[in-house]
Parts: structure tokens; sequence; C-alpha cells
């Protein structure tokens, strides 16, 4: 049986770890390579880095971060912010990224979704999802780092961007993010339900309960947590030992 | 020597960087003109299975792998690396393999409810002892990322098998020749732990 995942996703921000609050007013929560070594050590089931520092940014800082990361971690990597080329994802690919995170450029060049997945498989290409709530409940995706509204719905993102290639959603409700009380669960259900390959939901974790309850809810195949694990005595295995009383299988190492 | 083979598909650092923490040196090497001196080869490779057995074919290494291999050195595929050693390649058309061990790529059918690709952690079963598998214990999760696998000609060649709608092949082996198709440089302690074994292994079994 396959089992569900926990993933501890860390911002960056000019080499220093990051976190925000509804993708605003960040604080420094330390160094991103040894909190990576932490959560190794925890068995963490994967981990995402997302980059949201932006002007004049080209990937090469990235991949020299990522080299650090992968001497001490053996799990899945996966990162983004700012991959504005198939050039930049192949580049972060070749030195120790198992996932390149496309967001903006998704609505913008789906090609760079095709050309990831022809050469690196669809396994390796995630779709990076941001979106805010309006007051009617509905959803709208936002670009760059939730700074612009895009007007595609959101129900047809995801359908163009699997039809382009992409291997996994990651959804981040903007609402929720660093207010840790509980995911955006119709966010990540919406996506879900639309989506056929895996869909990582994120944004909101406060304690295991909202893990619980986003778990049994959405269906989803994985949680990510930031605010969770960066400011509360919580972890990986905790949280696991946590869901395992509730008919949620994690991995046995 | 460990030779890590660089087909020109992905990330090669990760599985040198697991060799390292096992305490072993390994090196990229992108021809066959090293294989004399190895004591070990990998084949890595995530990707479609069409352009990687092309670059096999290109840079003509079909026939000196299998002339490392009647050597009794040992050799271990993984992930796309593991499905390479099939005979034949469905992804993109009908595609020879490198043809080590007798078998097919074909992509998962999991049925309803099951998302393609298989991505995640999933609970590996070990079919019969091996080398590979010394100190480890069974019914341990492993990472797996894929659409397709292994399906081989002959059952004995099925080391160890993952459920994902079904049966799916995880482990195969053959004498000196041993593939995984999930990600042991991705899979914490028991990986790390897979890997080792490998490169103490002297090929025999």
């Amino acid at each position: 049986m396959l089992k569900k995942r926990i993933i501890p996703v860390q911002l960056l921000l000019n080499g220093r770890l990051v976190k925000t609050q509804r993708f605003d007013s960040f604080r420094d929560v330390g160094d991103p390579v040894k909190s990576s070594a932490v959560y190794n050590s925890q068995y963490a089931d994967e981990l995402v880095f997302l980059n949201i520092a932006r002007e004049g940014q080209s990937v090469k800082p990235l991949a020299a971060f990522l080299e650090r990361v992968s001497e001490v971690c053996f799990m899945p990597l996966a990162i983004g912010g700012g991959i504005r080329s198939f050039e930049d994802a192949a580049f972060l690919i070749q030195n120790g990224a198992d996932k390149i995170v496309l967001n903006s450029v998704a609505y913008k060049d789906k090609s760079v979704i095709t050309r990831v997945a022809d050469r690196f498989g669809a396994q390796a290409v995630v779709v990076g999802i941001d979106a805010a709530r309006r007051a009617d409940g509905s959803y709208v995706a936002r670009s760059h780092c939730g700074r612009n509204e895009e007007v595609v719905k959101i129900e047809d993102h995801i359908r163009s961007c699997e039809a382009a290639g992409a291997g996994e959603f990651f959804v981040q409700s903007i609402d929720n993010d660093g207010m840790m009380e509980g995911f955006d669960v119709p966010l990540i259900k919406l996506v879900s339900a639309i989506a056929t390959v895996p869909v990582i939901g994120c944004g909101g974790s406060g304690n295991y309960n909202h893990l619980r309850d986003a778990f049994l809810e959405t269906g989803v195949s994985a949680l990510a947590c930031g605010s969770l694990f960066n400011f509360s005595d919580s972890n990986p295995l905790r949280a696991k030992a946590f869901l395992s009383n509730y008919g949620l299988a994690f991995k046995v190492v | 020597m460990i030779g890590i083979l660089d087909l020109g598909i992905g990330n090669l650092r990760s599985l040198s960087n697991a060799i390292h923490q096992n305490g072993f040196d390994s090196q990229v090497i992108k021809d066959e003109t090293s294989f004399a001196d190895l004591s070990h080869l990998i084949i890595p490779g995530v990707g479609h299975f069409q352009p990687a057995m092309a670059a096999v074919v290109d840079r003509k290494l079909r026939a000196p792998i299998h002339a490392y291999v009647a050597t009794g050195r040992p050799l271990l595929g993984v992930c796309l690396g593991m499905q390479l050693l099939a005979a034949r390649g469905t992804e993109g058309g009908e595609v020879d393999g490198i043809g080590l061990i007798p078998g097919t790529i074909k992509r998962l059918t999991p049925g309803a409810g099951y998302r393609i690709p298989h991505v995640g952690w999933n609970v590996l079963m070990t079919k019969r002892a091996h080398p590979v598998y010394e100190g480890l214990k069974n019914e341990r999760d492993f990472y797996f990322v894929h659409s397709f696998a292994m399906v081989c000609d002959a059952a004995d060649d099925v080391l160890g098998e993952t459920d994902y709608g079904g049966p799916v092949t995880a482990v195969i082996g053959r004498n000196n020749v041993v593939g995984f198709q999930f990600h042991p440089e991705k899979s914490e302690v028991n990986g790390l732990k897979l890997l080792e074994n490998f490169c103490l292994w002297d090929g025999k079994c």
C-alpha cells in the first residue's frame, strides 16, 4: 500500500530559511541546510524548497544550495521558485533536485512543463498553484509569489497542466499560509477531484489534528507543513505517531 | 572502483553522495573506457525508456555492458536504469532494452482510485533471500516514482514486489545483476543499507 506523505516545506530567501504569513511578513527561522539535516534524522518523507527571492535571481545559488543539502539528505528533494525555463529546470535536476516546482511559468508557457517531462519524466514536474479565496468561496490562482492574479480558472489550469505533462500538483492556500489554523480543505478537495496525478496540499497546519482532518476529508496524497515544524515542538515522527491512530499509514523505517 | 554510468539524464549526485555516505568512492563514467577498472557498475536513470536506451545505443554501450556482466562483476540498475536491463520496453513504441533479464516494461494499470505516476513510499516485500538484502528487515518502505514497471518472463528473477492495485516488480536479480525500481539513494536508512550491501557484494549468490 502506498503511504501518505508528510513534507516539511522550507522557504528560501538569499540563503536563509524564512517563514511567511499569507505570503507576507516573513521571519528568519535559521539555516536551511542544518534544518534539512534534522529532517533527515527525523525520517521526513520528502523535502520541498521554495525560493521566494525574485529580483535578478539566477538558479545558480539554488543549485549550490542543493548540492549541500544532498550531502546530508537521502530523501526526495523538490525545489521551485523563479524557474523560468527548461534550462533552469534541467540545471537544478542535474545538480541534485529530484523534482522541480513550476508555478508562474506554468501560466505563461506550458511548453516548459512538456519539455521537462519529456526529458526527465512526468514525476520530475510538480506544478505549484497558489490560490486565494474569494468572498463567495470560489478560488483564484495567483502567480509571482501571490502578487499577480491569473485569469484562468484553477480547474482549467489543472487540466491543461496535466495534459502538458505535470506529474504532481502542489496546491497552497494563500489565506491559510502561516496562520496555523488548519488546511484549506475545500481547496485541496477541489484540486484532488480534478487532478488524476498525486496532489500535495499546503498552507495552514498548526497542529496534528489539522493534518488528520485534511488527510481524512480530502484523500490527498501528501501534506506539506512549514510553521508547524518551524515554530512548534513538533516534528514528522510525532505527527506520524499521532496520525497512525486514525487509520492513516506512513512509511515504516 | 564503483562506476556510475552517466546517460545524460537526471540526478547522479544523490547516488554518488549516498555511496560516499556508506564509505565508498564512486566515479561518474560516460563510456566503456574505464569499465576494466570497475569493481561495481551502477546504471541510474529517470525519464523515458526510449531516449535513455537511445543513449545506450548511441554510445555503443550495449556490448560493453554485456561483456562487463560476463566477467561476473556486480551490476545494479536503479529505476529507469533497472528497466533498461529488460529485454523490451514499450514506452513510446516497442524498443529493445539491454537484454540482461528477460521481461517487458509495461505501463502500470492499477485501476480506479490509483493515481499515476506511482509516487511515494511503498512496502517492499522480498520474495527470496539475496546478498543485497543482508541485515534488512522485510516489509520496509522505499521511495518509488514511476509510471512503467517491469514484468519478468521468469518468476525466479523477481526478488521483491510492492503492491499498487496489484503486484508491481520492485527488485529483480539474476546471477550478478540486480535492479531496484525504487530509489535506494532516496530511501533513507534502508535505502543506504541496500546500497552498502551492493557495494560489498562480490556478485555471487
